[in-house]
């Protein structure tokens, strides 16, 4: 059997766990209050938890050890969207790209729970429960700080409009879509994006916060094929600058 | 003849690292135990993916094993993914007993922030008690407060 349309599928995923959770850990020891540190901290903890578990299913799969693919790669071998790699800026920002990524990750995997490649789908029914917790935390802040004062409702409004190109790229289509579809190992990208969009709808519906009109937006698209804006190498230098003082170390 | 009762008893003695009064088997992470032909076969699943303590775990197993005479293979996987729910009644007691919360009874129907708040204490069991992170200091535990005898407690967390 051809395993590409899997890989690509297990990569992606794995790579936006990864990026995206080295990023919340940059929020330890930096949060606006003692409760977002730790949320964010264990958010890092759980996602590069679930990268882990990606990984080695690709390693079941003939890839390369775990370690070597999180950091031996180069920024144009990873398939992270862009959305993941953005840096942190303010927690405004921070908290609106959680809201975005998590919606649809949790709604990835839950469609995953019944993905005919049964490696996948038995991790999925793990992940999904976790992931509540990402969602309850972003829907929570949203809703809070969405109603809350007009600095709040601006600040959010405002990294919605700028992140939102980006979030549409966590939907770049795969060059396997068809094949995932038939295959029944994945509902494809295209179905995933309409059922997103009900998703935060729901939820800014709630608030003050405006949807900006899609059909006016470019969505931001090349990470999926490894082309990355110029935040990712740094961070993958910086994540990696230990294991490669000795790759072959024991832990 | 060996039973699997016969391994889960000497399993019985394996704590879970964070919480020393928990057995991995009250815990719920030994899914599968299998005796073929002098080997052992052990499977286990985290409690959280991103569980840090697996490995450990899972070393502790195999020396228990060994130390009573047992060669053994162990394996994590999530065929059986675990939940709260798996978390024997033993094991809930001693929880309580170790001043954390036990996790409610049926983590599949959860649906929302409610069954976070009003945990009963597990030091004076009043209900009177709010939520102050549902993030903790390990993946599965959240901080609460209670009101009654105002001390910050922590419940080890529902998951489905």
């Amino acid at each position: 059997m051809n395993n590409e349309a899997l890989k690509e599928l297990l990569y992606k995923m794995a790579d936006d766990l990864l990026i995206l959770g080295h990023r919340n850990s940059e929020w330890t020891g930096m949060g606006p209050l003692l409760e977002e540190d730790i949320a964010f901290s264990s958010m890092a903890q759980d996602k590069i938890g679930q990268s882990l578990a990606l990984y080695q299913l690709l390693h079941q799969l003939g890839e390369q050890e775990p370690d070597t693919v999180a950091f031996m790669r180069h920024a144009r071998l990873f398939h992270n969207c862009l959305l993941t790699e953005l840096p942190n800026a303010e927690y405004d920002f921070s908290l609106i790209r959680h809201f975005l990524f998590d919606t649809a990750d949790a709604l990835r995997w839950k469609s995953l729970t019944q993905s005919s490649y049964t490696p996948l789908a038995q991790l999925a029914g793990k992940v999904r429960g976790e992931l509540r917790y990402h969602t309850l935390h972003a829907n929570t802040w949203i809703k809070r700080l969405g109603s809350a004062t007009d600095e709040s409702i601006s600040r959010l409004q405002q990294s919605l409009n700028e992140l939102m190109p980006y979030a549409l790229g966590i939907f770049e289509p795969s060059p396997f879509e068809e094949e995932l579809i038939k295959r029944n190992i994945f509902e494809g990208e295209r179905h995933l994006q309409a059922q997103w969009l009900l998703g935060i709808e729901s939820v800014l519906n709630a608030t003050e916060l405006r949807l900006p009109d899609l059909k006016s937006l470019t969505p931001a698209y090349g990470g999926r094929v490894g082309k990355h804006s110029l935040h990712l190498q740094p961070l993958l230098d910086e994540m990696s600058e230990v294991f490669k003082l000795d790759p072959t170390a024991e832990w | 003849m060996t039973t699997p009762e016969t391994i889960l008893t000497l399993l019985d003695q394996v704590k879970d690292p964070e919480i020393p009064v928990l057995s991995l088997v009250d815990l719920g992470v030994i899914t599968h135990v299998e005796v073929i032909e002098e080997l052992v076969h052990v499977e286990m699943t985290p409690t959280f993916v991103g569980c840090p303590a697996m490995d450990i775990m899972k070393q502790e197993v195999i020396d228990v094993l060994q130390k009573n005479g047992w060669t053994s293979k162990v394996e994590i996987n999530f065929r059986q993914p675990w939940s709260s729910d798996k978390i024997s009644e033993k094991g809930k007691i001693a929880l309580k007993k170790f001043g954390l919360a036990p996790p409610p009874g049926d983590a599949a129907i959860i649906a929302d922030i409610d069954f976070l708040e009003h945990v009963p204490c597990p030091r004076c069991n009043s209900l009177n008690t709010e939520l102050k992170n549902p993030f903790g200091p390990t993946l599965c535990r959240s901080i609460h407060y209670c009101r009654s005898c105002r001390e910050t407690f922590e419940q080890f967390k529902p998951v489905g």
